[in-house]
């Protein structure tokens, strides 16, 4: 990849302090997104690519916060701003959130407001961030916010835009109401769009609908997506770089061929391994992987992948923490059996 | 419906129907029914899979629920074969009656958190099926506790533990623990896996292949994750609108649909394989609603092969060849895609 990274993250750390201890949600994570580009974070629960994708947009609810770390963002001006610098509740986020970075969350139903019809909330949206369609400046009068959301509710494939406008999101089906929060979610003209496991609480054939429909828009907007999920196969087929975090840390990235077809983390493979395929042998033990998840409050040292980790070299894989290094193949990777590199103690 | 085993089935399941009354007004007038369960049959043999899939509300939770007479269905024939080899048909049994079957017949949660007592312990939680069915001396109860933890995978120490203290996976082995402590026959699993992260879903998977082997129990296995169902399924029903649209054995339904909504469904899954490309999508449109569903066959809005017959005339579920069976006109002339193979690592 060349070119300057939109976004680029580098060594973030997320705390949450609780009165039993503090928990390293994130802890030291780092990776680029390209313009245009589609990024996927995989993992499994309490991994922290949910809280990740909250950091950048300086969501994070006390008790987290942002201890350490940069997300450089190149604004639309070329500017680059570093989101994790700013203040949470200030005017130059408030500009950049909604607007040029935009949140597609999981649950459409919980993210709608049940009291306002769809269409008005995305017009408020449009007005608010007038500046993304009047860059000379000026307000977007209501009835031209409403024309816009008409025209983007037919962009996201919602049938009789005119009439769902008016409707509240418990009205719609799950899939129309994903739409909606798409359509949404574009209405302002973002530059980098960050998709929090969209179609998690969808069926399988709506879900059909909803990649091919991101994908098709993703391609003719040019917009970049981080696209957040625990899904290997919505992974596979809607991003081109792929970031697998466990506890916190990137174990591997690299580009989706790449993780697929030539995994160099241990991790990376066993969760691919344990992954019922459809196709190959049925009804037969699927490999797995080790032992649970440990708890938040009891993390082990060194590389936190090595108590289930069956390739962990004794006496080193819990003595030092690996550091993301490349690996060839244009992957990366924190494993020492790739490297020697560790954190500084 | 032929049995592979050639004996007797387990469970034979026959016109099956249960509608639940829309009621408007004051007076509360019936103005229509929801089709939940819409004409439903099928065999369960004994120490078989039996898969059931198909989209939310598509009536795969009311029959597993109707089989375990959580509710009475409206009308239709439920054969249970006892252990002494009679058999009774469940759907008109009055509670009374059912007591002594409750322990044959045995449910996994799909929710392990929500399923388990948080006030009890494991003892407690494992244990009070046993108290019910008259194991009334402590000491005994908590020899089968420990014995059946160890079946399950977990220490008989944690006997004394709350639930919280564990997590997602290791509380679904507990409630797998519960649903066996009255040694069950016919076990119905709906979603069990379907909470769990890819490694820990992996595990239970194979915890319940191992028992259903060392225990010879019979599954009926509700899901809606394709993957899963085919790894673990002998056999597998389609269900859609409240009615099951094909049925066939696993390898024969997933190498070879016959209905146009199964290979739809199919295609939808996405391939966990960057190489492989997601395609067209293959269904427009919703799912019908069961309180109003479309006149002919169920699916002949969305099917790209619906004709003036189907329209107007609801087929029938139907054996094509020994064992497969379809609710489809058109299944003999239908060449219907399979997703292509997935390249091997």
């Amino acid at each position: 990849m060349t070119g300057e990274p939109l976004l680029s993250v580098r060594d973030l750390k997320v705390v949450f302090g609780l009165d039993e201890g503090s928990v390293r949600a994130v802890d030291g994570v780092s990776f680029d997104v390209m313009p245009g580009k589609v990024v996927g974070i995989v993992g499994e629960s309490g991994c922290g690519k949910s809280v990740t994708t909250k950091a950048m947009l300086q969501l994070v609810d006390p008790p987290g916060r942002i201890a350490a770390g940069e997300m450089f963002f190149r604004r639309a001006g070329g500017e680059a701003v570093d989101l994790a610098r700013l203040d949470p509740r200030g005017r130059e986020i408030r500009e950049i959130r909604g607007a040029e970075i935009a949140l597609i969350p999981q649950e459409p139903m919980a993210s709608f407001s049940p009291v306002h019809t769809v269409g008005e909330q995305i017009v408020e949206a449009i007005r608010l961030h007038a500046r993304q369609w009047r860059p000379e400046g000026g307000a977007v009068s209501r009835s031209d916010a409403r024309a816009i959301v008409v025209e983007l509710f037919r962009d996201v494939g919602i049938s009789m835009p005119e009439q769902r406008l008016d409707s509240y999101s418990w009205q719609l089906s799950g899939g129309l109401r994903q739409r909606a929060m798409i359509a949404m979610a574009l209405s302002c003209k973002p530059r980098l769009l960050i998709a929090d496991e969209p179609t998690t609480a969808i069926d399988v054939t709506t879900q059909a609908q909803v990649l091919a429909l991101l994908r098709d828009l993703q391609k003719r907007h040019g917009t970049a997506i981080v696209f957040i999920t625990h899904d290997l196969g919505v992974i596979a087929q809607m991003a081109s770089h792929v970031v697998v975090m466990y506890l916190g840390r990137v174990m591997e990235e690299g580009a989706v061929d790449a993780i697929f077809h030539s995994p160099r983390h241990p991790y990376t493979r066993a969760l691919l391994r344990s992954m019922p395929g459809m196709h190959g042998e049925t009804r037969v033990a699927l490999p797995t992987i080790s032992g649970t998840l440990p708890h938040p409050f009891n993390r082990p040292t060194g590389c936190p992948f090595h108590p289930r980790c069956e390739e962990a070299i004794a006496g080193r894989c819990h003595a030092r923490v690996p550091v993301l290094r490349p690996v060839g193949g244009g992957q990366s990777a924190s494993c020492f059996l790739h490297h020697d590199e560790a954190e500084a103690t | 419906m032929s049995s592979p085993v050639g004996a007797q089935p387990l469970l034979r399941v026959r016109n099956l129907r249960k509608f639940f009354p829309i009621v408007k007004g004051v007076f509360r007038r019936t103005v229509g029914h929801v089709r939940a369960v819409d004409d439903v049959g099928f065999d369960v043999q004994e120490g078989e899979t039996l898969g059931l899939v198909g989209e939310s509300g598509c009536g795969k939770t009311t029959t597993s629920r109707c089989i375990l007479r959580a509710m009475a269905p409206t009308s239709g024939e439920m054969l249970y074969r006892r252990r002494d080899g009679s058999t009774v048909d469940l759907a008109p049994l009055s509670r009374r009656e059912l007591r002594p079957l409750r322990a044959e017949i045995q449910m996994i949660f799909q929710d392990p958190f929500g399923s388990l007592n948080p006030r009890m312990t494991l003892f407690d939680n494992v244990g009070e099926p046993l108290l019910v069915n008259g194991m009334l001396n402590r000491g005994e109860r908590m020899d089968r506790v420990a014995e059946l933890l160890r079946l399950v995978g977990l220490r008989p120490e944690f006997m004394h533990r709350f639930p919280h203290a564990f997590s997602g996976g290791q509380r679904q082995r507990i409630g797998i623990a519960r649903a066996l402590s009255t040694n069950p026959r016919l076990v119905v699993a709906d979603e069990p896996v379907s909470a769990l992260d890819v490694s820990v879903q992996a595990q239970v998977l194979n915890l319940l292949l191992e028992l259903q082997e060392r225990l010879r129990l019979t599954f009926l296995f509700v899901a809606h994750d394709l993957s899963v169902v085919r790894h673990i399924s002998d056999r597998v029903a389609v269900m859609y609108v409240g009615q099951i649209v094909e049925l066939a054995p696993t390898k024969s339904i997933f190498e070879r649909p016959r209905h146009p909504y199964t290979a739809a469904l199919l295609k939808a899954v996405p391939v966990a394989d960057p190489r492989v490309s997601a395609g067209d999508v293959l269904l427009k449109g919703e799912v019908p609603s069961p309180a109003n569903p479309p006149a002919g066959c169920y699916f002949n809005p969305r099917c790209p092969f619906a004709d003036e017959r189907c329209r107007r005339e609801a087929p029938v579920l139907r054996e094509l060849a020994s064992g497969h069976s379809v609710r489809c006109y058109h299944a003999e002339r239908l060449e219907l895609a399979v997703p292509q193979e997935r390249i091997d690592l």
